[in-house]
């Protein structure tokens, strides 16, 4: 050991003695590094915290309401702030339609532009493409509704809608008149705000397709249609099922562009013409207007019914897109 | 049967052809609204936005003319209130994940920070409401700020850890050996390789909460005049727009696609620096 030390006590220039050696190599304080690994362990450990403060802060907020009403705020349609009385089932009937009209609208869409974007498109496309869906998804949702308000409506109005009512209008859905705000259209300013995200993700999803799998159907003589299909589109099942769920999750608690085209009226009813309230635009439109504890702890009640919901879902979208994203990493190193 | 199988690869190939074409049919449609807002706020917005709009306050309800001065200060107000409370706790949060812990509680993190992001934003609004307005008695810029930045930090947490993850370990070793000690050697050794892309990822998190309104409604509320301190209710430049545009008055029509105009181009501006950021040296690091 002493043969050791004293070269290096050299090299930094001290003294030969043992002593100043052990200075200059001193190990340097834990100190500093226990408080940076704790600030920033308490930093990481604030989405917990938010987790919890969030459905506490919700329960505290709605548990007058939860007592007057119980079970039944969820399954009774009356919203009559000024009797007292309120019932949310309205709200949680036009958050899923909607949602399912948006859907219904984006996943085929969705699905299909990953499938171009990664398969179908020639290279050069890809990139510009990527972007532009990309500064969709940069777009505000209010800016979206105020395009909402004043270009889309009137375009539907006059044209598709027309059209539907015209061939479809001897079905419950199509039948009424046409006001303008409506389910149909907040369904549609959806699928608009969710594409991007189900297709960004469907796109990473496709992406993690082994190459493997395109060369053994291409090297079967399919077409390139064929090879999506059979060798991409169907390998990829569950991660596309992933990216609908998350679409869904987003689709639940859009808010601003909804409220401003679905017309914020608290009815079920089967036609789609007719306008439709949600839960998130509930909140949006009344919260402040809120003049009773009443009103305002059922108002509190939505908000943890919509966290509720979302939770759920995302943790949903979470483990299936979670599971995949593993599964397909070790089958590609394999 | 020569015959039949070459026309059976026809058909296959004129199946193939006709999938492309209705899978690029259907990218056209997904960007089709973003050529149609652009092109309508230029067309209703472009000659609003004028000297006034950036000058002036509200006209009096029904009178015409005057701008969102206001708003846009107040906008600028309350990202920097979020950017103290997210920035800071999603940057070091995600130094965290990426730096220390065990696997198994990164990945319950990971997954919770995740799961918020999926959260609608109206929900911030709602906690934010019970935590600070009904305790302080009204509504605030420190309480739409709040709501702001609870947004940001699972944000900024998980984009600040994906990027200090592509740090070549061989660099965090080096400083380890010369006898650094290891949160010297995260500051300002892994965090300053990563700078890059944690500034990128604060960036992309202020131009998603730059454009949210849902979390303001009743939080920062809105305010027509000046806001002379940070306890008081504050205008904000999407509120104004929401405002606006429901409103029954063409004028307030005209002045809330100008706002539109000007917010998107000032979240694109945001956007385009994030990309040449990124590009020039290929990754986001470095």
């Amino acid at each position: 050991m002493e043969v050791a030390t004293a070269p290096a006590s050299k090299a930094f220039g001290a003294p030969g003695e043992p002593a100043s050696a052990r200075q200059v190599m001193a190990r340097p304080s834990r100190f500093g590094d226990k408080a940076f690994e704790w600030l920033t362990c308490a930093m990481a450990l604030t989405v917990v915290v938010l987790v919890i403060l969030t459905g506490w802060e919700l329960w505290i907020g709605s548990v007058g309401a939860i007592k007057k009403f119980g079970f039944h705020f969820l399954v009774t349609s009356t919203w009559d702030p000024v009797a007292d009385q309120f019932g949310a089932l309205p709200f949680i009937y036009g958050t899923l339609v909607s949602s399912l009209i948006a859907l219904l609208i984006a996943v085929p869409l969705g699905i299909a532009t990953a499938a171009y974007l990664t398969e179908l498109a020639p290279l050069w496309i890809r990139q510009p493409l990527v972007s532009l869906i990309e500064m969709l998804a940069a777009i505000p949702s209010v800016i979206l509704g105020l395009w909402g308000i004043f270009v889309m409506i009137p375009w539907l109005r006059d044209y598709p809608f027309a059209w539907l009512k015209r061939f479809f209008g001897w079905t419950p859905l199509f039948s009424g008149s046409i006001y303008g705000p409506c389910m149909l259209a907040g369904g549609i300013i959806i699928a608009v705000m969710i594409l991007p995200i189900i297709v960004s993700v469907s796109r990473e999803i496709l992406r993690s397709v082994p190459d493997l799998q395109r060369e053994a159907a291409y090297g079967l003589g399919a077409t390139r249609w064929e090879a999506t299909r059979i060798a991409v589109l169907s390998y990829a099942k569950k991660g596309l099922f992933g990216a609908v769920i998350l679409g869904l999750g987003r689709a639940l608690g859009e808010t601003m562009a909804v409220t401003m085209v679905i017309g914020n009226t608290p009815q079920i009813v089967a036609s789609l013409f007719q306008p439709g309230y949600t839960l998130a635009s509930v909140l949006a439109n009344e919260f402040t207007e809120a003049t009773t504890d009443i009103y305002l702890q059922a108002l509190f009640e939505i908000g943890l019914v919509l966290f509720g919901i979302t939770i759920l879902v995302n943790l949903l979208a979470q483990l299936l897109l979670r599971t995949i994203s593993t599964t397909s990493a070790t089958r590609a190193v394999q | 049967m020569h015959l039949e199988r070459a026309h059976n690869h026809n058909w296959r190939k004129i199946k193939s052809a006709l999938a492309s074409g209705i899978a690029f049919v259907s990218a056209v449609l997904v960007i089709t609204p973003l050529g149609l807002v652009f092109f309508h706020l230029l067309i209703n917005g472009a000659s609003s936005v004028n000297w006034d709009f950036f000058t002036k306050l509200p006209a009096p309800v029904g009178a015409v003319g005057g701008g969102m001065v206001n708003a846009i200060v107040g906008s600028l107000e309350l990202l920097a209130i979020a950017g103290v409370i997210g920035i800071p706790i999603g940057v070091l949060g995600g130094v965290y994940l990426a730096e220390y812990g065990s696997a198994r509680l990164n990945s319950i993190l990971r997954f919770l920070a995740d799961v918020l992001n999926g959260v609608p934003s109206i929900t911030w609004g709602v906690v934010v409401y019970g935590l600070v307005v009904l305790r302080f008695k009204g509504f605030s810029a420190y309480a739409g700020g709040l709501a702001l930045g609870l947004i940001m930090i699972p944000l900024i947490l998980r984009t600040t850890e994906e990027v200090v993850l592509l740090v070549p370990n061989g660099y965090r070793e080096a400083a380890l050996a010369l006898g650094v000690s290891r949160w010297k050697t995260i500051v300002h050794i892994v965090m300053k390789t990563a700078s890059r892309g944690i500034i990128t990822g604060i960036l992309l998190a202020l131009a998603r909460i730059g454009g949210e309104t849902a979390p303001l409604l009743f939080t920062a509320f809105g305010n027509r005049f000046w806001n002379h301190s940070l306890s008081e209710p504050i205008a904000a430049l999407p509120l104004q727009i929401f405002t606006y545009a429901i409103s029954p008055y063409d004028d307030w029509h005209r002045q809330a696609w100008a706002g539109a105009l000007v917010l998107v181009t000032g979240i694109f501006c945001v956007n385009v620096l994030v990309r040449i950021l990124t590009r020039g040296r290929g990754a986001p690091v470095v």
